[in-house]
C-alpha cells in the first residue's frame, strides 16, 4: 500500500480558510421503472478548512444525495450525470475507481447517521477503527489495533483497551456514534461529511457528539459538511449555510448573514417557523403545502407552489443563484424584496 | 432491490425520498388495472407459459396415450429388438428404439406416464389437503396445539421413508395406492410447516381480530379468512412439490421398493434399461428425460406462481423488459 | 453452554427414540427373517430354533426392552447374516459415506459461495443465469439418472472413469459429480439471496467509505454477513447426504452406510438396520451441534442456544431447497 499524502495535507494554520471541496453544477440522476429522474440538480457550494458548512433542508431535499454523491456512495439506481467535485483541487468525477478508493477514507471521511446498521455487526469495533489503517497504511492487524484503543480514547471511549474487541451491539447508541466519528477522522481527512450524525440519538448525547465534532474540526483543521435539517444546530455550529430546496440550493452564505437577512423566501419562511422570540400564545408561522414530488417538478422556480411572493414570471422562469448581498446567494427573482425586517405575510401584503 | 429510500433521512412525503417506490406503487396501479387475469399474464411469460404447455401435454398423453397405444407396449417383436432411436425405417412406433424384446419405448412411456402421474397426482392432492388444513388450524390455535403438530412434523420428517417405503411393499401389496399413501405421509410436513407459519402470521392481524369481535366462530374465521389468503402460497408449493414427489416415486421404483413390474413408471424404465446400458442407451436415457422435463415444466410454472400469486410482486410480471426474474427457483428474494 | 447441550439432547431424544422404536416395530413388519436365512425345507423345529437363538419368539415389547436394554450397555446386537457385531459393521460402513458427504458438501460450499458472490454482485449477469439455469436442474434431475448418464457418457463411452468401486481417485468422480449437483443447486441461490441482501447493507456503504476495494467489500464484509443463512442450508443439505446417498451409494457400488442399510432393510437384518439408524441419527445430532456453535462463531450477536431457532427462520426464509429423496 502506498503511503498517502495524508499528514501534509492537515494541519495547515497558516490558510485556515483555504477552500477544500468545491462542488459545482452538481446534476444526480435517480433510475426509475418510468425513467430518470432528477434528485440534485445544478448544486454547488464551498468547504473551506478548518470550517463548517452545513447543507440544510427538510427530509427528502436532497442534501444528502448530495453528500453521497461527493462522497462516491451513490445507489446503484443514482448516478452523478454533471458537474465536478473537487476535493483540493481534484476533480473526484474525473477519477478513476481505483483513484477514488485512495481519496476516500484518507482525504474524505464520513459519518453516517444510524450507527447501528452502519457498523459491520460480526466485527469488533477494534476491527472496524483499524480498517482504514490496514487498508491505507498497510498496519498489520496487530498495529492497526493500537491505533483503534488510540482514536477510541481520542474520541471519549472509556476503557479503551478493553472496549476494543467489544462488538458494535454492546454499545450504548452514543457510543457507537463516537466510534463512526473514531473511523472517519482516522487517518486524518482534510473532509469531513457528517450526514446526521445526531438524529438519532438523545438530546443530551447529540450535545456531546456536536462537542467532539468541533474539536476534531479544530484539531485536525479539516473543513467540515454538516447535514442536517436542525436549524439551530447550524445556527449553532456552522460558519456558513447552504440551504437546500427540491434537489437546488435555495440560498448560502455565512450563517450569520443569512440568518439575519434571508433573502430566499424558502429560508425567511423556515426562520420564521422557529419559535425564537414568539410570544406565549401568539400563532407560528409555518410553510403551507409539502415539497413537489421529483418526478412533477415545475417548470420554473421550484418553490413556487408554495411561495407567498410567487409571480407569473416564476412559473416561467426558474431563478438561477445570483450574489444578492456580498457572500451571500439566493435563487429567488424577488429577494430584493426580501430585504427588509418585515415578515413574509407583510411583504405579500 | 432498490433501496434508496432507505438511505435517505426521513420519511415523509419529500421529493427524493419516495421517489422509486412511489414509482413501483404507480405500476401496481397500473398493473391492478390495465393487467387482468392471470391466464393473460401466463400467456405472456414464455418460460412459464411453456411449463404449462408441457405440463398439460404430459396430463392429456397420461389421460388418452395408454388407450392409444397401450396393446403396442406390451406387443413383443423379437425381429424388431434392440432397436436404435431416430431411424425413420423403423417406422413411427420405433421413433424412440426399442428393448431387448422388441417393444416399443415411445409406447412404454406413454402407458408409463400414467402410472407416474397415478402416483404423483393424488400424492400430492392428498398430502396438500391434509397437510395444509391441519397447519392453518394448529397456526391459528397456536399453543400446544401447534407444539403437538410441529413436534409430530419432525418426527415423520426425521423417518427414514425408504424403510416405510419397503414396510409397506412387504406387509401390504406394493400397489399404487399404497406407495400413494407413503409419499404423501412423508409430505405432509411441508405443508404442515408453512400453512402453519402462514396462518400463525394471519390470526394475529386486525382483520381477523375484527372477525373474532364480530364473535364469528374458530372455524368460520379460517374458512373465511385465513385459508383464502394461504391457498396461493400453498398452490405453488404443491406445483414443487408435484416435481419432488415425482423424483420421491422414481427414486423408490429405481430402487425396486416402488412400482412393480409389469407396471411400469418412468423411474423403473430407467431402472431396468439400466443393465443394457452399454448396448442400448436409450431405454434408460429417455425415461429419465421425460422425468426431466416434466420436473423442470413444474418448476417453471411454480417460480411464475410464486410471483403472480403475490400481489406486492406481480406487477413485475407486467412491466416491460423484465429479464428471466421468474426462472429462479428459490424462495423469496431475501428482501 | 451447559444448558444449551443440555436442551438439545432433550429437543433431539424424543424424535431419535419414537423414530427407534418405530424402525424397531416397523422392520419386523416386513416378514420373518427365518424365511431367508433357512433353507426353504427347513422344519418347524429348525424356525423355532432360529427364532429363540435371535430373540425373534419373544413379544414385540419384550424384544423391544430387550433391545433397549443392550444399547444402555452399548450392545448392538449381532448381524443376523454375517453374526458380526452391527455396531462394528455400521462404524465400519459410515467412513465411506462421510468421506463421500464431506468431499461433496465442501465442492458444494466452495463452487456456490464463488458462483453465489458472482450472481449476487451482477444480478441477470451470466454468473446469476448459469446459477439459475443449475438450480432449476438441480431440482429437476433425479440423481439416479444423472449417475447413469454420468457412467454412459464417462465411463461406458468415453472410458476415463470406471463403473463402480472406491479403487483410486478416478472412482470418486462420478459419485461426488452426482452428489455436488443438489447441495450446490441449492446453495448458489441462498448464498445469492443473503449476499444481494447483505451487499445492500449500510455497513457495506462504511466499509467502502474508507476506501475498501471490491474485493475486501465482498470477502470481509458481505461474504462474512451472508455465510449464516447460507451454513444453516448446508447442514441441512449435509443431513440429506448422510440420509440420501442411497441411491448413489447403490449405482456405484460404494460401501457406505447407505447401502448397507438398504441391504439390511432388504434382508431383514434388523440389528445391522437399527445400528445405521442410531449411528446417522447420532452423527446428524453431533452436525447439528457443530452448526449451532458455527452460526454463534460467525454471527456474534447469536448464542448456541439461540442459534437453533434463528436457524429455523432462516430455514424457513429458504423453503423450497430441500433435500434429497428417500
Amino acid at each position: 500500500m502506498t503511503m498517502t499524502a495524508t499528514n501534509e495535507g492537515t494541519r495547515r494554520p497558516g490558510e485556515p480558510n483555504r477552500v477544500v471541496l468545491r462542488v459545482a453544477g452538481l446534476d444526480v440522476d435517480i433510475r426509475t421503472p418510468s425513467g430518470e429522474i432528477r434528485a440534485v440538480s445544478g448544486t454547488g457550494f464551498v468547504a473551506r478548512a478548518g470550517q463548517t458548512l452545513a447543507l440544510l433542508g427538510e427530509s427528502g431535499c436532497g442534501k444528502s444525495m448530495t453528500a453521497k454523491a461527493i462522497a462516491g456512495l451513490l445507489d446503484p439506481v443514482a448516478h452523478v450525470s454533471g458537474g465536478t467535485v473537487e476535493l483540493d483541487g481534484k476533480d473526484l468525477n474525473r477519477m478513476s475507481a481505483k483513484e477514488r478508493r485512495k481519496v476516500a477514507g484518507a482525504e474524505l471521511g464520513i459519518v453516517f447517521q444510524d450507527a447501528l446498521t452502519v457498523l459491520n455487526p460480526v466485527y469488533p469495533v477494534g476491527v472496524q477503527l483499524g480498517e482504514a489503517f490496514r487498508i491505507h497504511r498497510g498496519l498489520s492487524a496487530k498495529a492497526a489495533r493500537k491505533e483503534a484503543i488510540a482514536l477510541m480514547k481520542r474520541v471519549g471511549i472509556p476503557e479503551p483497551e478493553s472496549r476494543v474487541d467489544a462488538f458494535p451491539h454492546q454499545f450504548s447508541g452514543g457510543m457507537r456514534q463516537r466510534i463512526l466519528i473514531a473511523m472517519a477522522v482516522a487517518l486524518s481527512p482534510k473532509l469531513l461529511i457528517a450526514d446526521e450524525p445526531t438524529t438519532a440519538l438523545d438530546v443530551t448525547v447529540q450535545a456531546q457528539i456536536m462537542d467532539l465534532l468541533r474539536r476534531l474540526r479544530q484539531e485536525e483543521n479539516m473543513a467540515v459538511v454538516l447535514i442536517t435539517h436542525d436549524l439551530a444546530v447550524v445556527a449553532e455550529e456552522a460558519d456558513d449555510v447552504s440551504v437546500m430546496y427540491a434537489g437546488t440550493v435555495a440560498e448560502q452564505g455565512p450563517v450569520e448573514q443569512v440568518f439575519a437577512t434571508p433573502r430566499h423566501p424558502y429560508t425567511k419562511g423556515l426562520l420564521e417557523s422557529v419559535p425564537v422570540d414568539a410570544e406565549r400564545g401568539s400563532n407560528l408561522s409555518s410553510i403551507p403545502g409539502s415539497p413537489p414530488e421529483l418526478k412533477n417538478i415545475p417548470a420554473g422556480c421550484v418553490y413556487q407552489d408554495r411561495c407567498p411572493l410567487a409571480r407569473e414570471l416564476c412559473r416561467q422562469e426558474r431563478p438561477v443563484l445570483r450574489e444578492v448581498a456580498p457572500g451571500q446567494q439566493a435563487a429567488c427573482h424577488f429577494s430584493e424584496l426580501l430585504a427588509t425586517d418585515e415578515t413574509l405575510e407583510e411583504i405579500k401584503s | 432491490m432498490s433501496q434508496t429510500t432507505q438511505d435517505l433521512p426521513g420519511t415523509g412525503p419529500a421529493p427524493a425520498g419516495p421517489a422509486l417506490p412511489d414509482a413501483n406503487r404507480k405500476a401496481l396501479r397500473e398493473t391492478k388495472s390495465t393487467t387482468p387475469s392471470l391466464f393473460r399474464l401466463l400467456l405472456r411469460d414464455k418460460f412459464a407459459c411453456s411449463g404449462a404447455v408441457v405440463l398439460l401435454a404430459v396430463l392429456l398423453t397420461a389421460i388418452f396415450g395408454p388407450a392409444l397405444m397401450g396393446d403396442l407396449a406390451t406387443k413383443q417383436n423379437l425381429l424388431f429388438a434392440n432397436k436404435a432411436p431416430f431411424n425413420p425405417a423403423n417406422g413411427w412406433e420405433y421413433f424412440l428404439g426399442s428393448d431387448s424384446l422388441g417393444r416399443s419405448v415411445l409406447a412404454r412411456l406413454v402407458v408409463a406416464t400414467r402410472t407416474t402421474l397415478m402416483v404423483a397426482v393424488p400424492a400430492v392432492a392428498v398430502a396438500m389437503i391434509i397437510g395444509s388444513l391441519w397447519g392453518v388450524w394448529a397456526g391459528y390455535h397456536r399453543g400446544w396445539r401447534e407444539n403437538v403438530s410441529m413436534r409430530l412434523a419432525d418426527i415423520i420428517m426425521s423417518f427414514p421413508s425408504l424403510l416405510l417405503a419397503v414396510v409397506v411393499l412387504y406387509v401390504f401389496s406394493p400397489s399404487v395406492a399404497n406407495i400413494v399413501a407413503i409419499l404423501a405421509l412423508t409430505r405432509i410436513p411441508i405443508y404442515l410447516r408453512t400453512a402453519r407459519a402462514e396462518s400463525a402470521e394471519l390470526q394475529s392481524r386486525t382483520f381477523v381480530d375484527a372477525a373474532r369481535t364480530f364473535g364469528a366462530r374458530p372455524n368460520a374465521i379460517i374458512g373465511r379468512h385465513v385459508i383464502p389468503v394461504v391457498i396461493p402460497t400453498i398452490l405453488t408449493l404443491a406445483t414443487l412439490e408435484f416435481c419432488y414427489v415425482m423424483l420421491a416415486e422414481s427414486s423408490l421404483s429405481f430402487l425396486g421398493i416402488g412400482i412393480q413390474p409389469p407396471d411400469v413408471s418412468w423411474g423403473l424404465l430407467v431402472s431396468q434399461g439400466r443393465q443394457y446400458l452399454q448396448t442400448a442407451w436409450w431405454l434408460s436415457i429417455f425415461p429419465g428425460l421425460a422425468i426431466v422435463i416434466t420436473a423442470i415444466s413444474a418448476n417453471l410454472l411454480a417460480a411464475w406462481l410464486r410471483i403472480a400469486t403475490d400481489p406486492s410482486q406481480r406487477w413485475r410480471l407486467a412491466v416491460p423488459g423484465r429479464k428471466k426474474l421468474i426462472t429462479r427457483i428459490p424462495a423469496k428474494e431475501s428482501k | 453452554m451447559l444448558t444449551y447441550l443440555r436442551k438439545r439432547i432433550v429437543s433431539s431424544a424424543l424424535p431419535l427414540v419414537v423414530v427407534i422404536v418405530g424402525v424397531f416395530a416397523l422392520a419386523r413388519l416386513t416378514g420373518n427373517p427365518a424365511s431367508l436365512y433357512l433353507p426353504l425345507n427347513a422344519t418347524d423345529q429348525m424356525r423355532a430354533d432360529f427364532a429363540a437363538r435371535n430373540g425373534l419368539d419373544q413379544p414385540l415389547l419384550a424384544q423391544m426392552a430387550d433391545y433397549f436394554g443392550g444399547v444402555l450397555q452399548l450392545d448392538f446386537g449381532t448381524s443376523l447374516r454375517t453374526g458380526e457385531s452391527a455396531a462394528a459393521m455400521a462404524l465400519r460402513a459410515f467412513p465411506a459415506t462421510l468421506q463421500l458427504a464431506a468431499t461433496t458438501m465442501v465442492l458444494a460450499i466452495v463452487l456456490a459461495v464463488i458462483v453465489g458472490s458472482w450472481a449476487a454482485l451482477k444480478p441477470n449477469g451470466v454468473a446469476d443465469r448459469i446459477s439459475s439455469f443449475i438450480s432449476m436442474a438441480a431440482a429437476s434431475i433425479p440423481d439416479f439418472w444423472l449417475a447413469i448418464v454420468g457412467i454412459w457418457v464417462f465411463a461406458i463411452t468415453l472410458g476415463w472413469v470406471p463403473t463402480s468401486g472406491v479403487a483410486g481417485a478416478a472412482a470418486w468422480v462420478l459419485p461426488i459429480g452426482t452428489l455436488v449437483m443438489r447441495p450446490f443447486g441449492a446453495l448458489v441461490q441462498v448464498v445469492r439471496g443473503a449476499m444481494v441482501s447483505a451487499l445492500a447493507e449500510p455497513y457495506i456503504k462504511l466499509a467502502r467509505s474508507k476506501g475498501a476495494s471490491q474485493s475486501r467489500v465482498v470477502t470481509r464484509h458481505a461474504l462474512r454477513n451472508a455465510a449464516a443463512p447460507a451454513l444453516t442450508v448446508a447442514g441441512d443439505l449435509t443431513v440429506g447426504l448422510v440420509n440420501g446417498a442411497v441411491v448413489v451409494e447403490t449405482i456405484f457400488g460404494w460401501p457406505g452406510i447407505g447401502k448397507l442399510m438398504i441391504d439390511s432393510i432388504l434382508q431383514r437384518d434388523f440389528a445391522v438396520l437399527q445400528a445405521c439408524v442410531l449411528l446417522t441419527a447420532l452423527a446428524i445430532f453431533v452436525l447439528n451441534i457443530v452448526i449451532d456453535l458455527l452460526y454463534a462463531l460467525l454471527d456474534p450477536r447469536v448464542r448456541p442456544a439461540s442459534a437453533a431457532s434463528r436457524r429455523a427462520k432462516a430455514r424457513q426464509a429458504a423453503v423450497p431447497v430441500q433435500s434429497a429423496p428417500a
